[in-house]
Formats: structure tokens, C-alpha cells, sequence
């Protein structure tokens, strides 16, 4: 009878699923963030059903829909598009790289992000609203707390944190240099966007360096890339866009930073655990 | 001294005492940019990394004393810049702007379909309805790169080594320039933009015969999709509000660092707004800036240029889009007809703003998103004819949605109530009555 909730309290999914509900719910009913509901569905749905054909085809034990719905979520939040089929080809996208794209048996790329830029670069009819978040100071303090009360359920929190220390030292640094009010980093800083990304995308473990020390220096890099893509480049988007550039170095920083691999419901005492022990293989991707 | 009007692309507009600033009064049926005191309008154009710019303005000052400031972002020369036709841009708004369409309620002894009445939907009817000077600048840091003269304007083409040199270049030669300006000229010069300054030539402007200033444009290839605003919100007057009005071909444009956010659209008001469209629009504009904090851009139409419905204008011709930098237009096609895809999206954004709540220039992307939409308010008028019938239940039916109407406007204008309803000509001369309270007869 204490299997679900054991389960929920352990596993750093559960939490998130809740989370990213939430904003999507806020974004949709406070924010008309101009999602639509079929389209929500369709991502969620082909997601879901790709994740359960590939683990069929891979033979993997169990059927595994955390991983799927917090893919799905994130895309739902941040792609935009009016074609109900680039939906569901996104979550296709994003399902299919993770079993597709895989280096030392470890998926490359966030499912969300490699789907999320690939369609912005080859589709006209896929983009991304960074700005729809609005910017009040309350609404960023609400994300940042909510993002981190899932690092830390999920331990891994060096990432998102190395990375908006050293995007915010960066913004902060170009300000003084060019000589700006300090009210115009602060203004790049409190978006929902970011903070979605760096606590909902940057952040996820299976993409992330296995050593804490790797995924600083992972972090760090993927902020000087953001940059060097918005201010030196003039693109939107940077921080998505860097991600997808700097996910092929993972196994690079893997090989030289030695680290434990992260385990989903490993975030607790899984070794102790024996039900979710036999999970493990299905829920490794 | 002379006055400055710096125009940052988007038309910085430091206005001083004795600055005149247009107000036309407002149009019945159409929300124009005139509405609002001291509104720029900026066109621009985009394909690409291709942009053309066209920045009007409503000085209606003593134009010896008119002077802009434009920070471009790559070095421009001669046939960059052109002057439009004012004309191009009050058609680009009449076109865009939103709008107010009234129909008007059937015999109700013809038709009994009350449910009907309270639904319909259907299509709307439209209702409109020099050497010395050059030492000098180098001796400031200050290179005049070039000067032209374009129209009735004199071009100086800037470049600078320090934003100090600059800013007191400019103060020099006269003008006036708010403090806090170098700063932000530093900030620009920093990276890489430059700057030319429009000053009136009195002689070519007395030839040209208009009795107002045309707007400039400017055509450069760069990959910023941006409108510097910061030098426009240094002097002490406000906020400020601009139209940009975005000619693009993939769809429509929405702002990157603030929040575009779509204004209340296709909503019933009470007929009496016919006669205050431009105060019913004032304010509901006021009330949904604050509504968002102060932070938003809004969206009031995005729409293929090729049509309309219904029109507040016609759609603007090959021709006058050639005017206005489409140059994916053809220039040669006379026979264009408006109705024609165009292959042209146009997404007019409308921003009130200030240095407080949008201390960044505003970033833009264009998006894959071609779903139409403006921004349109009804009105319904009820049958005013002569009834042959008992018709009760159509008065009962159109109080209730007379009083609903009332209720909307007081949402969306943040007007009093009683005021609207005292201004709302009810049914049978009576609004319905407030509704009892479902206890009031409970023990009773």
C-alpha cells in the first residue's frame, strides 16, 4: 500500500510533472500563452506512445511514462505552433533522439531541447515565445523556487546553478562594460524562459556530466555560449540554442570528470529498494 | 537653441517647452495612432537580415529647431537613406487599426429565434466606416563620415571614438540633449552602432512644399531585429507611445524581451461607444497596460496583407508598399490589385513606455504564426423599427444583453457602472432590475 507514495517521494519526476503542470496551467490561464489544448494533447500523447513502441521494439522492461510526460510538458511550455502535426512530430523528435542519439549508453541530447531547436531551424512554422513569460520579479522567484525544490529532490542542482551564476555574472559584467543600468540585466534575468530552462532543461540528469565537478564547468560553458549566441551572434534564443551545441561534449567532460551515472529513483535509497530496482533498466532512458 | 528630437529608429522623441505635439481628435469608428498625444510610428520592414525603416513623426514645432538623432546599426551611405510619403504610413494605420463594426437586430417578429439573437456571429458589416565643422568634430573625436542631403533633410553621418566627444559634439552644434544621454550613446557606440543626425534644411523644405516634416527612412542589412528606445526614455516627460507597424513574410512579429500580449478582441459594447470609440479605446488601452504591469507590448492586428474583414481601409497597394521598403514586392506590377496575395504579413504592435518598466530596446523575432487577428469591438443596434407583434420576449432578451454589455465595458475601461448604464438607451425605458439574491426569500 506504501509503494505509490514511497515511489512519489523518492523519484524527483513526480515533483517536476507537478511543477511543469502548474506553470502550464498559470501559462494557459493567467499568461494566454496561446496553447492550445489539441496541441498539448498531441505532444503528450505521441510522446507517451513513442516512448511505449521504442521500449517495446528495445525489449525494455516496464513502461516508464515519467520521462515522456516531463519531455512533453517542457515542449508544450516552449514550442510554439499552429500546426497540429509539427506538435506531434516534436514529441516524435523528442522521443525518438532518446533512444536514437545515444553515446555510451547515455542519450546526447534533452529530448525537449534537441526537438524544440531542431523544428526552429528547419520549420517556418515552429518557434519559440521567450518573451510570453512576462517578467515580474515575483513570477522568477516563484520559478526559481519551484525549480529548485526539484534539484533538490534530484541532486544534481550544480548544473542549473553554474549555469545562471555565470549567465547572471556574464550580464552583469557586459552591463558594466558598455555601461548600462544594472536594471537592464536584472530585466534579462527575470524571464520565465530562462528560469524554465535552467531549471527544467539544462538541468536534466541523464544529459548532464556524471561528476559534480563536471557538470559546473558544463554549466558554465553552456552560459558563455548563450552569449556569445545573443550578443555576439544577435540570435534569440541563446541559452536553447547552446544547449544543443554543448550537449555533444558530455561524454568529452565524462571521460576526464569521473562521476556516479545518474539513476532515475536512484535519489533516495534505491539499493534498498528492490520493486524499483527491477525498473532500472526501463527507466535508464 | 536649437531643440533635439533624437531618433533612436524609434523615434526618441525628446520633446521640450514650445514643442507642439500633434492631436488630431479621433475618427469615429477607427482607433488611429492619433488618439495619442506624442505617438511615433515606425515601420519596419524584414526579410532576412534586410531592414527598412521608416520613422514618422508629429513635430509640429518651428522645424529650424528640428533635429534627430538615429542610432543605426551599420555604417549607412547616401541611397540608404529616402524620405516617405506621410500619406504611406496614415494609410498603414487606418488599415491597422483597431476597429468598431455595428450590426443591427432583425425585425424580432420575422425571426423568434431569441437564442439565435444572443449567438450571432455573423459576418459584420463594416462601419467606416562643411570644412570648420569637420576640424572640429575630429577634434572632439568625431568623424562626420559623410552629409547628405535627402528631401528637405541635411544628413550628417557620425562616427565617434567616445560617447563624450559625441554628446558634446551635438551640444556644440546647438542641441539640446538630456542629461544621461552619454551613457547610453556610450552603450550604442560599444557596440558598433552608428549614428546620423537629420537636421531640416529650411531652403529644400520651403521647395518641397509640405508643410510638415516626411518620414525618414533607412535601409541597412544587420542581424539585429531591434529598436533602440533607451535615449527616448531619458527625457523627464514619461511614458511615450509608439506604433510599429511590422511588414514581414514569414508572419507575425512579437517582441523577444517583453511580453506581446494580444488586446481584448471581438467583444459586444453598448451602442452609446459608437459615439466614444476613441475614449472607449483610450482607456481600455490604459487599463490593460496596467492590467500587465506596465510591461507589455500589445498586439492589436496581425494580418495578411492581401485582405481584411472587415476593413477599416483598404489594404495597402504594391505601390505603396514599395514606398514603404517592401522590396520583395514587385516594382514594376501596376496592375496589382489589393486583393492579390501580397505576400506580406503585417503585425501592428502598440507600446507605452517608459525607462522604468522597459529599461532594454525592444528585441523582435518574426514568427511562423499567420493566424489572423485585430482588434474589433461591436456594437449591436437593437430593432428600431415598428413591430407587428408582442414583443416582450425581445426586450426581456435585449435588456440582458444590454446589461451585459454595460458590464463589459466597466471590465474593460474601468468606467463607472452607473455612468455606462445611465448612458445605455434599455429596452421598454427601464434597465432590468438587479437581480434578488438567491436567499432573499429563502425563510420568506
Amino acid at each position: 500500500m506504501t509503494g505509490l507514495p514511497r515511489r512519489v517521494s523518492r523519484d524527483p519526476r513526480y515533483y517536476q510533472i507537478a511543477i511543469l503542470s502548474t506553470l502550464l496551467c498559470y501559462g494557459v490561464a493567467v499568461l494566454d500563452f496561446g496553447v492550445q489544448w489539441q496541441h498539448a494533447a498531441a505532444i503528450i500523447g505521441t510522446a507517451l506512445g513513442a516512448q511505449w513502441l521504442a521500449g517495446r521494439t528495445l525489449g525494455l522492461a516496464g513502461f516508464d511514462p515519467l520521462s515522456p510526460l516531463i519531455s512533453a510538458l517542457s515542449l508544450t511550455l516552449l514550442l510554439r505552433t499552429n500546426s497540429l502535426s509539427i506538435a506531434a512530430l516534436a514529441a516524435l523528435l523528442a522521443i525518438g533522439s532518446k533512444f536514437l542519439l545515444r553515446v555510451n549508453g547515455k542519450h546526447v541530447f534533452n529530448p525537449a531541447n534537441f526537438a524544440l531547436v531542431t523544428l526552429m531551424f528547419t520549420s517556418e512554422q515552429a518557434w519559440l515565445s521567450s518573451g510570453q513569460w512576462g517578467n515580474t520579479a515575483l513570477l522568477a522567484f516563484g520559478f526559481a523556487c519551484l525549480g529548485l525544490a526539484v534539484l533538490n529532490r534530484a541532486r544534481r542542482a550544480e548544473t542549473s546553478l553554474a549555469f545562471i551564476m555565470a549567465f547572471a555574472l556574464l550580464l552583469f559584467s557586459r552591463a558594466v562594460w558598455l555601461g548600462d543600468p544594472l536594471s537592464i540585466p536584472l530585466h534579462q534575468l527575470q524571464n520565465g524562459a530562462l528560469l524554465l530552462f535552467a531549471f527544467f532543461m539544462i538541468s536534466d540528469p541523464k544529459t548532464s556530466p556524471d561528476a559534480a565537478s563536471g557538470r559546473v564547468l558544463y554549466g558554465a560553458l553552456v552560459a558563455c555560449v548563450a552569449c556569445l549566441i545573443l550578443f555576439g551572434l544577435n540570435q534569440p534564443h541563446g541559452p536553447v540554442i547552446a544547449l544543443i551545441l554543448c550537449a555533444p561534449l558530455v561524454p568529452l567532460i565524462d571521460r576526464y570528470a569521473n562521476g556516479r551515472r545518474y539513476v532515475w529513483r536512484a535519489a533516495g535509497s534505491l539499493s534498498r529498494d528492490s520493486s524499483a530496482a527491477k525498473l532500472k533498466q526501463g527507466t535508464s532512458v | 537653441m536649437k531643440m533635439l528630437i533624437a531618433a533612436s529608429a524609434a523615434l526618441l522623441t525628446f520633446t521640450f517647452a514650445g514643442a507642439v505635439q500633434a492631436f488630431c481628435g479621433f475618427y469615429v469608428a477607427r482607433a488611429d495612432a492619433d488618439l495619442f498625444n506624442e505617438a511615433s510610428q515606425v515601420v519596419l520592414v524584414r526579410d532576412g537580415d534586410r531592414t527598412v525603416i521608416t520613422m514618422a513623426n508629429d513635430f509640429e514645432g518651428d522645424v529650424e529647431d528640428f533635429a534627430m538623432v538615429i542610432p543605426v546599426p551599420t555604417f549607412i551611405e547616401r541611397g540608404q537613406i529616402n524620405v516617405a510619403e506621410r500619406s504611406v504610413i496614415e494609410h498603414l494605420d487606418a488599415y491597422t487599426a483597431p476597429r468598431l463594426v455595428e450590426y443591427f437586430d432583425p425585425d424580432p417578429c420575422q425571426r423568434f429565434d431569441y437564442d439565435e439573437l444572443r449567438r450571432q456571429n455573423g459576418p459584420p458589416f463594416p462601419l467606416a466606416v562643411a570644412e570648420d565643422a569637420a576640424a572640429k568634430a575630429r577634434s572632439r573625436g568625431v568623424t562626420i563620415e559623410a552629409s547628405y542631403a535627402v528631401g528637405e533633410y541635411d544628413i550628417l553621418i557620425l562616427s565617434a571614438e567616445q560617447s563624450d566627444g559625441l554628446v558634446a559634439w551635438l551640444r556644440e552644434n546647438g542641441y539640446r540633449i538630456p542629461d544621461g544621454a552619454d551613457k547610453v550613446v556610450a552603450s550604442y557606440l560599444k557596440r558598433n552602432m552608428r549614428f546620423f543626425v537629420a537636421k531640416v534644411n529650411l531652403e529644400a523644405q520651403a521647395k518641397s512644399g509640405y508643410s510638415y516634416l516626411r518620414p525618414i527612412q533607412v535601409a541597412y542589412e544587420s542581424k539585429k531585429f531591434m529598436l533602440p528606445i533607451r535615449l527616448g526614455t531619458l527625457n523627464a516627460k514619461g511614458q511615450q507611445e509608439l506604433y510599429v507597424y511590422a511588414l514581414t513574410r514569414s508572419g507575425r512579429v512579437e517582441t523577444t524581451n517583453y511580453r506581446t500580449v494580444k488586446l481584448p478582441s471581438n467583444l459586444d459594447v453598448p451602442v452609446f461607444v459608437k459615439d466614444e470609440f476613441g475614449d472607449f479605446y483610450r482607456s481600455m488601452f490604459e487599463r490593460q497596460t496596467a492590467a500587465n504591469g506596465n510591461r507589455a507590448v500589445f498586439l492589436e492586428y496581425a494580418w495578411d496583407m492581401a485582405w481584411c474583414d472587415p476593413c477599416a481601409a483598404d489594404p495597402l497597394s504594391a505601390d505603396e508598399l514599395r514606398k514603404l521598403g517592401v522590396f520583395w514586392v514587385g516594382a514594376d506590377n501596376r496592375n496589382v490589385r489589393p486583393a492579390q496575395a501580397q505576400d506580406v504579413f503585417v503585425t501592428r504592435l502598440h507600446v507605452r513606455y517608459d525607462q522604468r518598466h522597459f529599461p532594454e530596446d525592444l528585441i523582435f523575432q518574426e514568427t511562423g504564426d499567420r493566424q489572423n487577428f485585430q482588434g474589433r469591438y461591436v456594437v449591436r443596434h437593437p430593432f428600431a423599427g415598428k413591430a407587428s407583434c408582442d414583443i416582450g420576449d425581445y426586450e426581456q432578451a435585449l435588456r440582458e444583453r444590454q446589461s451585459r454589455e454595460a458590464e463589459q465595458l466597466a471590465n474593460l475601461t474601468g468606467w463607472a457602472i452607473d455612468d455606462i448604464r445611465a448612458k445605455i438607451d434599455f429596452a421598454g425605458g427601464e434597465p432590468p432590475a438587479a437581480e434578488e439574491p438567491w436567499w432573499k426569500r429563502l425563510w420568506n
